[in-house]
């Protein structure tokens, strides 16, 4: 079942994840249902127009059809079942999305006019390229510095707008090596059309050469370190200060109580919110003391911060 | 039984009930355009409110409330007197139905000049987005937002009383020329529609706008 | 008969024209002014094709080919597909299709026409002064805070024509419920009156929140009062809920009436009552009401909430099933019924088969999953264009084709009509379905620079463009050419039913020497195809 949709269907590129060959399955069931449809409706229309032109007189329109009670009906349901069909597929398949593996990697982007940054959990950064290694789960946690834009990679049928002021995620499992076409899929101003880049997928081994290989200014992490010493962060949040903070040892992943009585995990989008705007969500039992960062940070700096954090231990879908 | 001059409906109608029945129609359909227009932006509204709680109440509780309460009763006294006014115009009592629609517009200017005087205070105690807006405390971006939806809908607000103010004076001068009875009331009724429509939307902004963050 | 004035020669002065309320017209007014509006949004298009020839875009700059996208959907969408079958057909026929004199407001019907070109010139003008980049759907922040071009002069406009669009649809409701000739009952409106009731009420409900929408954006940009802003706390994506709102039920605006059209052509040209009248007359109901809880389906990838995805692709499949009614009603007329193939009927029967089409792929975007793919790339634009130009401007010219003698006292030459309209079909496909591929493949919408892979596609696209260019022009000469030497029209050259057959063609300034009095429903042909008169 892999990949043989694509493969069946000499005209689409090949879906290069798991859940890009389940999109081909889906295509090409709807274009299954479509052309069934419309071979049949043609049919009729051509049958009915030749048929009974006005000029065959020979045509028998004795018997017209007038209760429709039954086939109103029975088209109608016919039709609804069909949907509902179609719609169960396609949200199954869409849900699968949102159900993102434990292991996946976390690979950070930032969009901005016109170019797409991204910088790996190691440090290496690239821009309007992203090297990924095969049979490897990658998540994608993506923000915008400026206006909408939309993270798209065709072959993995995957798309996900990137929005300012908030993170966004998305996952894919690449299966095949090869480059591929990344591309900007909202429309963001003059170079929207130039925004493209590349998926690199390469063999494992390659790939770790490759890390290796970049210029790294530390890792993301421990650039994230020396932020929060700068900005101020370790004043409160840090060993020794007089100040009550929550603390971030063990926090990614966790599951945090706010002041409002409601729970939350501290996933990136929390952490990413906690710095920005820290009144949204108080921790329980915490005064509102943390100065807001919206506007004094940019989106890679929070981006190095929130990789600290998370460096702090802490882990995902672990209850803590 | 005894015609007035403009009694006749217009070409396309076959009798004056007809033309009533269409004036009062069109003038729902016309506030239910109003509705959605409104609508929209108490919804974005309220969908904020529900994004900053503390934020908008605490913002809320800048607004002043005794004013707000005073233009609540200045309007809700003015559509009394309009309701009035129409039932009197019925009974070929045009005069005094002019009176009352006269006042009802006076009491809709006293409800602008209030308003005025509000915006100004607000605008002193730099309150008003895009005129040097400055709020002290964390609250900054709930208040701002806040207060732009304040601004916009009292705005839009203030702008369909006035409307409503020139409608009533002009009505109210057809009806001092006896203009309206039984048989042809169908322009103030549909003024008294659309100034029940704005009074309604001004008790929704009051209690969304003015009364957050007062309860206990 | 000839010699009696009729609406065209009672008083032919310019002010005459300026200051009338006679709907009929008004509706030429209209006229006048959409097709105006129809070329330039043309020429926007042509200018885009000529572009996409070439993978790496020599022929404009890419702000000026963002500014042509732009300036082709705006026109396009509110100077040209929400006014057209309703202003102009729905304008002349509605009076006369249910016996009365005219609308019931004709004073506002006036003032709508002057709202909708003083909204068009405002927007010609924010377009002479160097035009808009956002594209139609303005989203934010990048058109509050980013754009450097016209946006507040082009929102205008388009703020000043939602106007237009709401006293159009106010006058229908107000005139489909209270002017109906005597006996004319809710079961014996024509489907087209159906039709333009339901996209009245979208027009009356949904325009005002766009209204706002506009208003606040206009405020952002002026005031600066971050509502879209998330620096100051506010959410872009609140503005494609609230532009979502009023543009999706808009798309309904934009082939409800067309469909009405099609009802009449295909009993009119069966000679045959239309199957299950009173299925496709709820049916333009149904739309127009489930079509107002779907919008979220143009939000699948923007970071909503996958629970609300979940029920707007729900609904947007449920919205799909009272329009797959109405095409299999319409076959079902044609079975046993008496078929002539004059230009509207090729035009309804082109409506069908590519509303079909682009009906199908709308269930495509409604699929969860397969959506997430194909938004924002040419599947989408050759979705929206299989619908509104396969189908409502099909659907147009079938009905200006078919009340054209009714109009204007002439018959059109009935063989360039059938030339044309084959052509057009064959012009439209070839545009457009290349551009399914094109967005199966990959390509991303307002892209004016592309992988030279696509290329094929996008050649053979233009090269349909240019013969739909020549398609669309050639109505124009015939038809103007049938103004001057066009055979004379009876009151019912097509032989059918309607009490718009019953008056001379042209009508006379009020319609009806006297009020008609409805004895029977609508397309009652007798076996033979004789037709009855709905007052007879």
């Amino acid at each position: 079942m892999d990949n043989w949709a694509s493969h069946a269907n000499p005209l689409l590129p090949h879906g290069e994840t798991t859940h890009a060959s389940s999109v081909d399955l889906l295509f090409l069931g709807l274009v299954a249902s479509s052309i069934l449809v419309l071979v049949l409706l043609f049919f009729l229309l051509f049958r009915f127009a030749i048929h009974y032109r006005a000029g065959n007189t020979n045509a028998d329109r004795d018997h017209r059809i007038r209760k429709s009670w039954r086939l109103e009906t029975a088209w109608t349901v016919a039709t609804l079942v069909a949907f509902l069909a179609l719609f169960v597929w396609g949200a199954r398949l869409y849900l699968n999305l949102y159900d993102v593996p434990g292991d996946a990697q976390p690979i950070y982007v930032v969009a901005k006019q016109w170019m797409w940054k991204v910088q790996h959990p190691g440090g290496q950064r690239e821009i309007n390229e992203l090297h990924i290694p095969i049979n490897q789960s990658v998540r994608l946690i993506m923000s915008s510095q400026d206006v909408i834009h939309s993270f798209f990679i065709p072959a993995f049928r995957v798309k996900h707008d990137v929005l300012p002021g908030t993170s966004e995620e998305i996952w894919f499992d690449p299966r095949k090596a090869g480059v591929f076409h990344l591309f900007c899929a909202e429309y963001c101003g003059t170079d929207h059309s130039r925004m493209t880049g590349r998926i690199v997928v390469m063999q494992q081994p390659e790939f770790e050469t490759w890390l290796a290989r970049q210029d790294v200014n530390g890792t993301l992490a421990s650039q994230g370190a020396s932020l929060f010493r700068q900005l101020g962060c370790s004043g409160c949040h840090g060993n020794g200060s007089k100040v009550r903070a929550p603390a971030l040892e063990g926090l990614y992943g966790s599951r945090v109580s706010l002041s409002d009585g409601t729970m939350e995990i501290a996933d990136e989008r929390f952490i990413r919110d906690s710095i920005l705007k820290p009144r949204a969500k108080i921790a329980a039992g915490y005064q509102a003391l943390m100065p807001a960062y919206e506007g004094k940070i940019s989106e890679d700096e929070v981006v190095k911060i929130i990789a600290y954090v998370k460096s702090l231990g802490g882990e995902m879908g672990v209850p803590q | 039984m005894h015609k007035m001059p403009d009694a006749q409906p217009a070409f396309q109608f076959v009798d004056m009930r007809q033309q009533h029945d269409v004036a009062r129609l069109g003038m729902w359909v016309f506030l239910a355009t109003e509705v959605l227009f409104f609508g929209g932006l108490i919804l974005s509204y309220s969908a904020y409110r529900t994004g900053y709680p503390t934020g908008f109440a605490e913002a809320a509780r800048h607004t002043k409330i005794v004013i707000g309460t005073a233009n609540t009763a200045i309007l809700l006294t003015s559509s009394f007197l309009v309701a009035w006014a129409v039932t009197v115009a019925r009974l070929r009592d045009s005069r005094f139905a002019a009176l009352l629609l006269w006042t009802a517009a006076l009491l809709g200017v006293v409800f602008l000049v209030l308003k005025g005087v509000e915006y100004s205070a607000e605008f002193n105690e730099h309150l008003l987005p895009g005129f040097g807006f400055a709020f002290s405390g964390p609250h900054i971006h709930a208040a701002h937002l806040f207060f732009s939806f304040y601004l916009v809908a009292t705005g839009l607000h203030a702008v369909h009383v006035a409307v409503g103010i020139v409608v009533l004076v002009v009505i109210g001068l057809r009806a001092h020329q006896r203009a309206y009875s039984d048989l042809y009331h169908s322009p103030i009724t549909v003024a008294g529609l659309y100034w029940h429509f704005v009074d309604l939307v001004w008790i929704f902004l009051f209690a969304l706008i003015y009364l957050p963050g007062r309860g206990g | 008969m000839k010699n009696a004035p009729n609406y065209l020669t009672e008083d032919n002065s310019l002010r005459s024209w300026l200051f009338t309320t006679d709907h009929k017209r008004v509706a030429i007014l209209y006229f006048v002014g959409i097709t105006l509006f129809f070329f330039v949004g043309g020429a926007a298009a042509t200018l885009i094709r000529l572009e996409l020839i070439e993978p790496q875009g020599h022929l404009v700059t890419s702000d000026t080919y963002n500014r042509l996208f732009t300036m082709h959907g705006i026109i396009m969408v509110w100077f040209f597909l929400i006014p057209s079958i309703p202003s102009t057909l729905g304008n002349f026929v509605v009076p006369l299709m249910i016996g009365a004199r005219d609308l019931a407001f004709p004073r506002l019907n006036l003032t709508s026409w002057y709202l909708f070109m003083v909204g068009g010139a405002t927007t010609l003008y924010a377009i002479f002064r160097g035009g808009i980049d956002t594209g139609w759907t303005f989203y934010t922040p990048f058109s509050t805070m980013y754009s450097n071009s016209h946006v507040v002069l082009a929102i205008t406009g388009v703020f000043i024509a939602g106007f237009s669009s709401i006293l159009t649809g106010l006058n229908f409701i107000v005139t489909i419920h209270r002017l109906r000739a005597p006996g004319l009952t809710w079961y014996r409106l024509p489907l087209f009156l159906w039709s333009l009731y339901a996209t009245s009420v979208i027009l009356v409900l949904a325009t005002p929140v766009l209204a706002m929408t506009l208003l606040l954006v206009g405020l952002d940009r002026v005031f600066g009062i971050g509502i879209f802003d998330p620096a100051r706390g506010g959410d872009p994506l609140l503005f494609q809920h609230l532009f979502w709102f009023y543009s999706h039920p808009a798309v309904y605006i934009m082939i409800l009436p067309g469909m009405g059209v099609v009802s009449e052509l295909v009993a009119c040209y069966s000679r045959k009552e239309v199957f299950g009248y009173k299925f496709v007359a709820w049916s333009a109901v149904a739309i127009a009401g489930i079509g107002f809880f779907v919008w979220g389906h143009h939000m699948f990838v923007s970071g909503q909430s996958p629970f609300a995805a979940l029920v707007f692709s729900f609904m947007s499949f449920v919205v799909a099933v009272p329009s797959a009614i109405k095409v299999f009603n319409w076959t079902a007329t044609m079975h046993k019924g008496r078929i002539r193939y004059d230009a509207p009927m090729l035009y309804a029967l082109a409506f069908i088969g590519l509303f079909t089409i682009g009906g199908l792929t709308g269930l495509f975007l409604a699929c969860l999953a397969y959506d997430v793919y194909v938004t924002d790339t040419y599947f989408v634009v050759a979705h929206f264009h299989y619908i509104m130009v396969g189908g409502m401007v099909t659907a147009y010219f079938g009905g200006l084709h078919y009340w054209w003698p009714k109009i204007t006292g002439r018959l059109y030459p009935e063989y360039w009509a059938r030339a044309a309209a084959i052509l057009i079909f064959f012009g439209f496909n070839m545009t457009f379905f290349p551009q399914f591929i094109l967005g199966v493949l990959g390509m991303p919408r307002r892209y004016h620079i592309y992988p030279p892979e696509f290329q094929i596609w996008h050649v053979m696209s233009s090269t349909g463009a240019s013969i739909l260019a020549v398609a669309y022009a050639l109505p124009l000469f015939y038809l103007g050419w049938s103004l001057f030497f066009g055979q004379r029209a009876s009151a019912n050259p097509w032989h059918t039913t309607g009490l718009e057959w019953q008056t001379p063609s042209p009508p006379p300034k009020h319609n009806f020497e006297t009020t008609p009095v409805v004895k029977r429903k609508p397309y009652d042909f007798t076996i033979k195809g004789k037709p009855r008169a709905q007052n007879a």
